[in-house]
């Protein structure tokens, strides 16, 4: 059975009808960790206030654990957990507190479903008598999950967990989020960050509410068209500015120490003549080899079409 | 020779037994790209303020663009522009109305601002938005707005505190095209980001741990130092340690 | 000076582009004015007398006519006995009475003086002053025209009876007051604020995704304010008994059940402004400007209702301070039982109802 499914759903906003979400459909399976990836204004927030029926979609329908959104959102609401964008916990109770209470409301106890939590919740157990407002970002999004996780929900909705905190934490966050998956529970999550892609089972790029692409992170790096290659040199500026500037390039980005760049002709031939145009031009230290698109790379050129 | 803009020796700040900032000493040349990294809490916020004159630092010294940062804050604040994402530019002011605010508040001539306006609104191709309130348009398109009016009084270095959160990628580029423009035109690019491929972009990094740089060099020979083939790598060699984190 | 002026465009530029600031600028002022020009004013007319004449003589009608004239009295009955005076005090219904005794004209021409009793409600000591006031000057003016007409002067004496506050004091108008407004400020408000600030810092968003019911949410967020402010009504009472040097003439406990009952009233006003708004600081800005500044105006508290326009004085009585008011001072000061204020009780139960289902009905269980 899908775990979650959306067809067709809109939602628009304010009087102008801006559309937040656009004609979506897609499926989460059971077990699985799915990522929705997209920078702000895609529709994820939007999305997932929809799945947890906090929030009426203005078209189509939805399920969540077979339960709809709409007409059943008493049901969802008893079994889902869900972490919203803000980080939404008592900022004037401590980390005890705030997880007793989240049990309270869930009507369990820390103690039932203390296996699932313990993983994470040890590494913050040492400040329990801290209060949330004064944890670092990497504690408070540790608190919060425990706190979605303490009532074993079936399914896990995770709004941007890791914006706006520094690299170190994201990464301990979803090494703690793979370990979740061997419970059983499905995960939901949005990201901005394209390179955490990679880590879900399943991903779908959004942009402006609409889907680019939804698939596994192999499937949709596999059918990226074309050679991509990876280039460098001295002066790394003027090397972008130059390719931009060159007939044969069909895009090119600037990824990290490298440039990104695709050409229209995937042939030997015209790669050596890029270099040959290269070193005429005075640029020195050229690297130039065949490379693995990421994420990244997938999702601005689906951007672009 | 290159000039230095940015010079700091031993800056501390303290707030009660706390040691937000502990003894930092940098330079930063003038046309340089330098990101400021550091995990939350490690007390990166703490040094900017510093830099940019909005607080007194507890000892040590640093100069501003030749400006002392304990005596002379007003001549750093003049000499300086700042962006961050919290706050950018005012949304229920039109974009025409943003950039003569700003300009008239950095001191510039009617004249300057009506040109710097045109051009402004040319290289971003925003020509057609003028008229609208800035509220109404993409985040994308603000950030990069939001920039192109930090430096319209041609500042000697502008701060950028986490300048392209939650933008997409092709726009994320473009702002960075804006960055490197700046830099040519010597403009000096302080920044701090979360996105370790942007701390490629950058001339030189700093990364705070715990309050203190542990590490200052170029990209590439800081991954050289650490034997490893990404910023992300070297960030996580360093920031794991880290007792702030709690 | 370049730059101040930029500031200051820009600033207009926000001031007038934000149209509910403006509203609250520009519509205020005029509202404020118009009502405190024709509505409130601490003149008091029409009020409701009542005159029993014992003497039914030429002198006594005289007097009753000249009462009757003036803009100031409103007679309301004429032939009562002392214990349906009695009532008509207790019940809040007559502001004064007049008793003109058996031999009133007879005592005139015979001893050239009478005596007129003149008793008066003290409980507002303002009104019952300037109430004796003018109805001394009416009797002196009738003095006056008799003396012109005869040679030995006549003398009419009023003898003035101060009810249920003899030494006039301030306090027993302004406690009762006081008490309604302290408790409204603090349920109205703070069970409003603190059920916005849940949906501003996104826990509200949380609480809704869980089998916890949202009534219990409100019960919950209420509880404490209900407390408190059982609290914060002991503590007026105390410092109003044995520092204030006011006494409680009636029942204690019926005091505080009507001081709960009200308390319910408020909180479920708080409730139903918490719906309705999106930040704390709206939430504060319609408790203070819409709740209490209207209930100091028309509450009767400081200005007396009789006197506004008859649409306002429609409108007082959707304020539900009027009525707590008029408990208070009947229980506090005149020590009345709860026969004489079942009327406004059954009032404020019913205001609190409407405002409890409309406001849960209005609750949002989802964020839009």
């Amino acid at each position: 059975m899908e775990a979650v499914a959306l067809n067709n759903i809109t939602k628009t906003y304010g009087k102008e009808k801006k559309v937040a979400v656009d004609d979506i459909s897609l499926t989460v399976n059971k077990g699985e960790l799915f990522g929705l990836i997209g920078p702000d204004g895609a529709g994820k927030t939007s999305i997932f206030r929809i799945l947890t029926t906090v929030l009426l979609p203005d078209g189509g329908t939805a399920t969540v654990d077979g339960f709809d959104v709409v007409k059943d959102y008493k049901q969802i609401r008893n079994n889902v957990g869900y972490m919203p964008g803000k980080f939404s916990l008592y900022q004037d109770m401590t980390i005890e507190e705030n997880i007793h209470f989240f049990a309270t409301v869930f009507g369990t106890t820390v103690e039932a479903n203390y296996e699932l939590i313990k993983d994470i919740y040890v590494q913050i157990e040492p400040f329990k008598n801290r209060r949330a407002g004064k944890l670092s970002g990497g504690m408070k999004q540790k608190l919060a999950l425990c706190c979605a996780l303490i009532h074993k929900p079936t399914v896990l909705f995770l709004d941007e967990p890791t914006t706006g905190v520094d690299p170190v934490s994201r990464k301990e966050f979803w090494e703690m989020l793979k370990r979740l998956k061997q419970q059983d529970i499905t995960i939901v999550v949005s990201t901005p960050y394209m390179d955490e892609a990679s880590l879900c089972d399943r991903i779908a790029l959004m942009q402006n509410g609409e889907i680019l692409s939804i698939d596994t992170p192999d499937n949709i790096i596999g059918s990226y068209p074309g050679q991509l290659y990876q280039i460098k040199a001295d002066r790394m500026y003027d090397l972008l500015k130059e390719l931009n500037n060159y007939p044969d390039t069909l895009s090119c980005f600037i990824f990290g120490e490298y440039l990104h760049l695709l050409l229209k002709d995937n042939s030997e031939q015209s790669r050596n003549q890029l270099m040959t145009h290269l070193q005429s031009n005075g640029y020195n230290n050229i690297e130039m080899d065949i490379v693995k698109p990421t994420i990244e790379d997938c999702f601005i050129k689906l951007l672009k079409n | 020779m290159k000039e230095t803009v940015i010079k700091t020796e031993k800056l501390t700040k303290r707030f009660g037994d706390f040691i937000a900032t502990n003894e930092i000493t940098l330079e930063v040349y003038k046309g340089e790209i330098f990101g400021f990294l550091g995990a939350n809490g490690a007390g990166k916020t703490t040094a900017m303020r510093m830099l940019c004159g909005l607080s007194i630092p507890s000892s040590g010294d640093a100069a501003i663009a030749g400006y002392d940062v304990y005596k002379q804050t007003e001549q750093i604040k003049k000499n300086i522009g700042y962006m961050s994402q919290k706050f950018s530019l005012y949304e229920d002011l039109t974009v025409l109305e943003n950039i003569k605010f700003f300009g008239g508040i950095y001191g510039l001539t009617d004249k300057k601002i009506k040109s710097k306006s045109e051009e402004l609104l040319n290289e971003l191709g925003m020509e057609s938005e003028a008229k609208k309130l800035v509220g109404s348009l993409p985040l994308g398109w603000k950030q990069k707005l939001s920039f192109s009016v930090a430096i319209l009084h041609e500042p000697k270095i502008v701060f950028l505190d986490e300048p392209t959160g939650g933008v997409d990628p092709v726009t994320r580029r473009q702002f960075w095209d804006l960055i490197y423009n700046a830099a040519e035109r010597g403009i000096t690019i302080f920044v701090t980001t979360h996105y370790m491929d942007e701390a490629e972009y950058c001339n030189r990094i700093s990364i705070m741990v715990d309050g203190r740089i542990k590490a200052l060099n170029s990209p590439a020979n800081l991954k050289k130092q650490f034997s490893v083939n990404s910023m992300d790598e070297v960030f996580f060699e360093l920031a794991r340690g880290a007792k702030r984190g709690e | 000076m370049k730059q101040f002026l930029t500031f200051v465009k820009k600033e207009f530029a926000h001031v007038l582009r934000d149209r509910k600031t403006l509203l609250i600028l520009f519509g205020l002022p005029v509202v404020q004015i118009l009502i405190f020009g024709f509505a409130l004013t601490n003149e008091v007319k029409k009020s409701k007398i009542i005159i029993v004449d014992q003497a039914k003589d030429l002198a006594s009608q005289k007097i009753i006519t000249k009462i009757g004239t003036s803009q100031y009295f409103d007679i309301e009955n004429t032939a009562m006995n002392r214990q349906q005076i009695e009532k008509q005090f207790k019940e809040g219904e007559i502001k004064l009475a007049v008793i003109f005794p058996e031999h009133f004209n007879h005592d005139l021409l015979h001893q050239n003086k009478a005596t007129i009793q003149v008793i008066a409600d003290s409980t507002d000591p303002n009104t019952a002053n300037t109430l004796t006031n003018y109805l001394s000057s009416v009797i002196a003016d009738y003095q006056t025209e008799l003396n012109r007409k005869s040679q030995t002067p006549y003398r009419i004496i009023p003898e003035m009876r101060m009810l249920y506050n003899p030494e006039l004091k301030g306090a027993p108008n302004f406690v009762p007051g006081v008490m309604a407004l302290v408790l409204m400020l603090v349920c109205v408000m703070m069970t409003a604020i603190s059920i916005v600030k849940e949906k501003e810092t996104g826990t509200m968003e949380i609480l809704l995704v869980s089998p916890f019911r949202p009534i219990l949410v409100i019960l919950a967020k209420a509880f404490p304010y209900l407390i408190l402010s059982l609290g914060n009504v002991c503590t007026i009472l105390l410092l109003s008994v044995f520092v204030l040097g006011l006494p409680i003439s009636g029942s204690i406990f019926l005091l505080f059940a009507e001081s709960t009952l009200f308390i319910i009233t408020c909180l479920s006003l708080g409730l139903l402004i918490s719906v309705n708004t999106e930040s704390q600081q709206v939430a504060m800005l319609i408790s203070l400007m819409g709740m209490l500044l209207p209930t100091v105006m028309f509450s009767g508290f400081m200005f007396p209702i009789e006197n506004m326009p008859v649409a306002l004085q429609w409108l007082s009585n959707l304020i539900p301070a009027k009525w707590f008011y008029i408990i208070v001072k009947s229980i506090m000061i005149k020590g009345v039982g709860f026969t004489a204020i079942w009327q406004e009780t059954l009032i404020l139960v019913g205001i609190t109802l409407i405002l409890l289902t409309v406001s849960i009905k209005n609750f949002k269980i989802r964020l839009a």
